[in-house]
């Protein structure tokens, strides 16, 4: 039953083992290169319309597929790149960050990633099947609802099946914090990561099931004749546009905190300074997220939902800038004095703060109703959203994925190209869009195939497709690094960056239980309080003993399989309806057969534990 | 030994929570029942926003019938007594009175989706009210109708756990899945709550 | 589990929890007959056809409290180690107001 990771496997053991794995630190793994792929995916689509905006009235795609590049090149980038990309880094780390040795359905884990990763390939099916998603990432009815063929239909269903696995993944990580958390954890003394990645699955808990519903309003008028969004037959369009940005507008948060709680572990480690204000940053985490779920309809202030409410979301909006402020602030102050190291993460977190700054920035000019009108549905909005998107989820997943790899896989990448990754991706992404605020300004609509020449336009236009390039070319550098670095694979030590936190007082990567004896946690950054204070290693709070661990198993795959076979047959119908009878009895059917047959797990005896002697203390 | 949890016999003041498997699927399922909040809220808003676009068919105050819908809460209300007094005996270890109550809880159960189908094809036969007859249809159908899936799956789950452990009796392994599935079906009950009040009440008062 | 050494003692506790469950299902029993009256009055007000504005309100505040009865006593949340379930509970009734919220009032009439 239990696996030594150590050994050399054939590709078949290994393709098994993380078909059925339940360790939280494999499946941080399979959503990296599930979220990878779908991102590098996302990246062609985003070079395909830059490529096509090269140039005033540019025939290098056409209009259609423009639509479906446009649309795909958003959907993809929220939900199945930067998404997974940040359950990547909290599968990876959250648990060893808290002392625990699993999180606290490891099945359910499994689940939530089978359920992404085949409802993000049911999507990208639509490619081959007469046309991918055309309405726009936000599928606004009823363009969405008259979108001919099936893209919209794809989107629709694909969506919802990662929607569910996003969902499980939300609870799975809140109940873990809630029950998992080791001896002398508590809530105050948690990682600002953990934090932040607890406070984004409490959004998940609470946003997911708006868009689950809006979702499934979209489909039932699309597929079944229902009239949600149909005005002929007494619907309302502005149903949809509630309820996908009563979810969307939280997502972003989803999406960002977590960013912010990698910043904050980066930050204090290479400062060599405890985080400036911890408790002040745990505040503003959940005024963020408290504030966030009450600011959707500054997306809509162009609706006409009058004058008052528009002044209630507005209001709201720039209340949002206080907690965020307080958070950069804090992390000026935490730099403030220390002795800062230059690694790579370091400086991700250092061009992350001005460039979010800016971000934020806009985001306060367009939380102003008024002004919104005039900046609405502009190239201003498209660069606000990426400085916020990009400078900030992007870059602290890489500064994240960069800081933890030692963690996730025990080898080290390469600093130098790292580095270059970084400026190359920078400059190009300022270069990118920096002037794409001016082109909005200068009356350039977003979403639009083609803008024609001598309207001033043209040389920004080129500029940000050259960015685009630098962008394209940083990221080619961070794949040939990881590839390299995974080639020679030069293991570490367990703690490279002389880091603060337990993940860093074990192994790299972890033994497969994580802990040998859980540690003891003494007051925040327990890592460095046992350098200062004690021998530089954790401490056991128990003695060595027998360790729970759960089964692999199969049956997350084959649920969310059922599910992707079953949305052809909902999508098509007719003949087709017997895909829908094989795909639904394969999922409820997995789903019995887990709830019938007993699953108590294994124990990983005190005498193995023993042998192994490298323990939670290497 | 990881075995023990199947054991059946004494059990602790609440065998629900008693091993850390069991306070996590406790936990889990109560912040799921917090989503769920949001997914209902979400329909009941739809709802709310197109109960007067009927585009030409039938309105609520036209064909809702109080009686039935009475008849359904009374069945669906005392469904939640009954899951209450399944849990009192779970808490005493007395598994064979737990089962009773829990069969009693499936009865009202099927009881309460009998009519609801029943319902339904009176609306489309009587009424010509089919689901894509208007927005207002639509709503309806899909708001009462997630509810009727809820108690359906709600009523599947429990039987599942009645045959799987009926000859096994209540050990500390399986008496955090009756508890969760008790806790699934006053969530239901909740939900039908304000479906009656909002949606047929508040309907038939116009 | 079992506590053989002293199997008095342990009887007694087994009868002190039976006694004590024993209450807890009386007041149970108690919630549930008020439950099936708040919904008589609810059904009761709609037959009787009082006027709209004064039927409306009570009818929903009583489902309110129905829901919190539900809530607190059925599902057990006023006993102790729910305070997370409640705190996730009343999240995501405070979501749940702001969208029915806007979509009664802020989608066009």
């Amino acid at each position: 039953m239990s696996t030594t990771a150590t050994q050399k496997a054939g590709f078949g053991s290994v393709l098994w083992d993380y078909l059925t794995t339940v360790d939280h630190k494999k499946i941080a793994i399979l959503y990296l290169i599930g979220g990878m792929f779908f991102f590098l995916l996302g990246g062609l689509q985003a070079m395909l319309i830059r490529i096509q905006l090269i140039a005033p009235d540019n025939e290098f795609i056409s209009a259609q597929f423009y639509n479906e590049v446009l649309t795909m090149h958003g959907t993809t980038m929220i939900f199945l790149a930067a998404m997974p990309l940040l359950f990547a880094l909290m599968n990876a780390v959250l648990p060893l960050q808290i002392g625990a040795r699993d999180v606290a359905f490891p099945f359910v884990n499994a689940l939530g990633f089978w359920l992404f990763l085949f409802g993000g390939l049911f999507l990208n099916v639509s490619w081959f099947t007469g046309g991918a998603p055309d309405a726009g990432w936000t599928a606004y009815a009823p363009l969405s609802i008259f979108s001919e063929g099936h893209g919209v239909d794809y989107y629709a269903l694909g969506l919802q099946i990662s929607g569910f696995g996003t969902l499980m993944g939300g609870i799975n990580f809140i109940v873990t914090v809630v029950n998992m958390r080791g001896p002398g954890m508590t809530y105050m003394r948690m990682p600002l990561f953990t934090w932040t990645a607890f406070i984004a699955s409490v959004l998940i808990l609470f946003a997911f099931p708006a868009l689950t519903v809006g979702l499934f309003l979209l489909t039932f008028d699309r597929l079944f004749g229902a009239n949600f969004f149909n005005p002929d037959m007494g619907g309302n369009v502005i149903i949809w546009e509630h309820l996908f940005w009563i979810f969307g507008h939280p997502e972003v948060y989803i999406l960002i905190l977590p960013a912010f709680g990698v910043f904050s572990e980066v930050i204090p480690t290479f400062s060599k300074k405890r985080l400036f204000g911890y408790s002040s940053m745990v505040f503003a985490t959940i005024l963020i997220a408290f504030l966030g779920f009450m600011v959707w309809a500054h997306h809509m202030f162009t609706v006409g939902l009058g004058p008052i409410a528009n002044s209630i979301f507005a209001v709201a909006t720039m209340a949002i800038a206080v907690p965020t402020g307080i958070k950069i602030f804090n992390w000026l102050f935490t730099l403030w004095g220390g002795s800062i190291r230059m690694t790579s993460p370091m400086v991700f977190a250092l061009g992350f703060i001005p460039t979010f700054t800016i971000g934020g920035m806009t985001g306060v000019m367009l939380a102003s109703a008024a002004a919104d009108f005039q900046y609405h549905d502009s190239y201003f909005v498209v660069a606000h959203f990426h400085y916020v998107i990009v400078g900030g989820v992007v870059l602290g997943i890489f500064a994240g994925l960069i800081y933890w790899w030692p963690k996730m896989f025990g080898t080290f990448l390469n600093e130098k190209l790292n580095h270059w990754f970084f400026w190359l991706f920078f400059i190009g992404f300022h270069l990118t869009f920096f002037f794409q605020h001016f082109l909005g300004l200068m009356g350039m609509p977003r979403r639009y195939w083609k803008f024609l020449e001598d309207q001033g336009l043209d040389l920004f236009n080129l500029i940000s497709t050259i960015g685009a390039f630098f962008m394209a070319i940083g990221t080619l550098v961070f794949l040939y690094n990881v590839v390299m670095t995974q080639m020679k694979g030069e293991k570490v030590s367990g703690d490279p960056w002389d880091a603060r936190t337990l993940e860093w007082g074990i192994p790299s990567p972890p033994p497969f239980y994580n802990f040998k004896q859980e540690p003891l946690t003494r007051g925040l950054d327990p890592l460095w309080i046992e350098k200062m204070q004690g021998n530089g290693e954790l401490q056991p709070a128990e003695p060595l003993g027998d360790i729970h661990m759960p089964n692999r198993s199969f049956t997350p795959f084959m649920i969310s399989l059922g599910l992707f076979i079953a949305a052809f047959g909902v999508m098509y119908q007719g003949g087709m309806w017997i895909l829908a009878g094989v795909g639904f009895a394969i999922t409820f059917g997995s789903m019995l057969y887990r709830s019938l047959k007993d699953d108590v797990g294994y124990h990983v005896h005190k005498e193995e534990l023993e042998e192994k002697g490298d323990g939670s203390n290497g | 030994m990881a075995e023990d949890v199947l054991k059946s016999g004494d059990l602790p003041e609440n065998p629900e929570r008693a091993t850390l498997e069991g306070r996590n699927k406790f936990m889990g399922f109560w912040f799921f029942l917090g989503g769920e909040t949001v997914l209902f809220a979400s329909l009941f808003g739809t709802y709310l926003a197109l109960r007067n676009s009927n585009a030409g068919g039938a309105t609520g105050s036209e064909i809702f019938g109080l009686e039935l819908v009475f008849i359904m809460t009374m069945l669906l209300l005392t469904s939640s007594l009954t899951s209450v007094y399944a849990m009192y005996h779970m808490k005493n270890n007395d598994f064979k009175k737990m089962q009773l109550w829990l069969g009693i809880t499936v009865l009202l159960g099927l009881g309460f989706l009998g009519m609801e189908i029943y319902e339904f094809v009176h609306y489309v036969h009587d009424y010509e009210f089919g689901y894509t007859t208007s927005a207002f249809s639509s709503a309806f159908y899909t708001l009462v109708g997630f509810h009727g899936g809820h108690v359906a799956f709600g009523l599947l789950w429990i039987v599942a756990l009645m045959i799987r452990n009926a000859k096994r009796g209540l050990n500390l392994y399986n008496a955090p899945k009756f508890y969760i599935a008790s806790l699934y079906w006053h969530f239901i009950d909740v939900v039908w709550v304000f479906i009656f009040t909002v949606v047929y009440l508040m309907g038939k008062v116009g | 589990m079992a506590d053989n050494t002293n199997s008095v003692e342990h009887t007694e506790k087994k009868e002190f929890y039976k006694k004590k469950h024993r209450e807890h299902m009386k007041h149970q029993v108690v919630t549930f007959v008020m439950m099936i009256a708040f919904t008589l009055i609810a059904f009761g007000l709609v037959i009787a056809e009082v006027d709209a504005m004064f039927t409306i309100p009570i009818i929903l505040v009583l489902a309110g409290v129905q829901v919190l009865f539900q809530l607190y006593y059925f599902m057990h949340m006023s006993e102790e180690g729910h305070q997370w379930p409640a705190a996730m509970i009343y999240s995501g009734i405070f979501a749940a107001v702001l969208t029915v919220l806007s979509l009664t009032t802020i989608v066009w009439w």
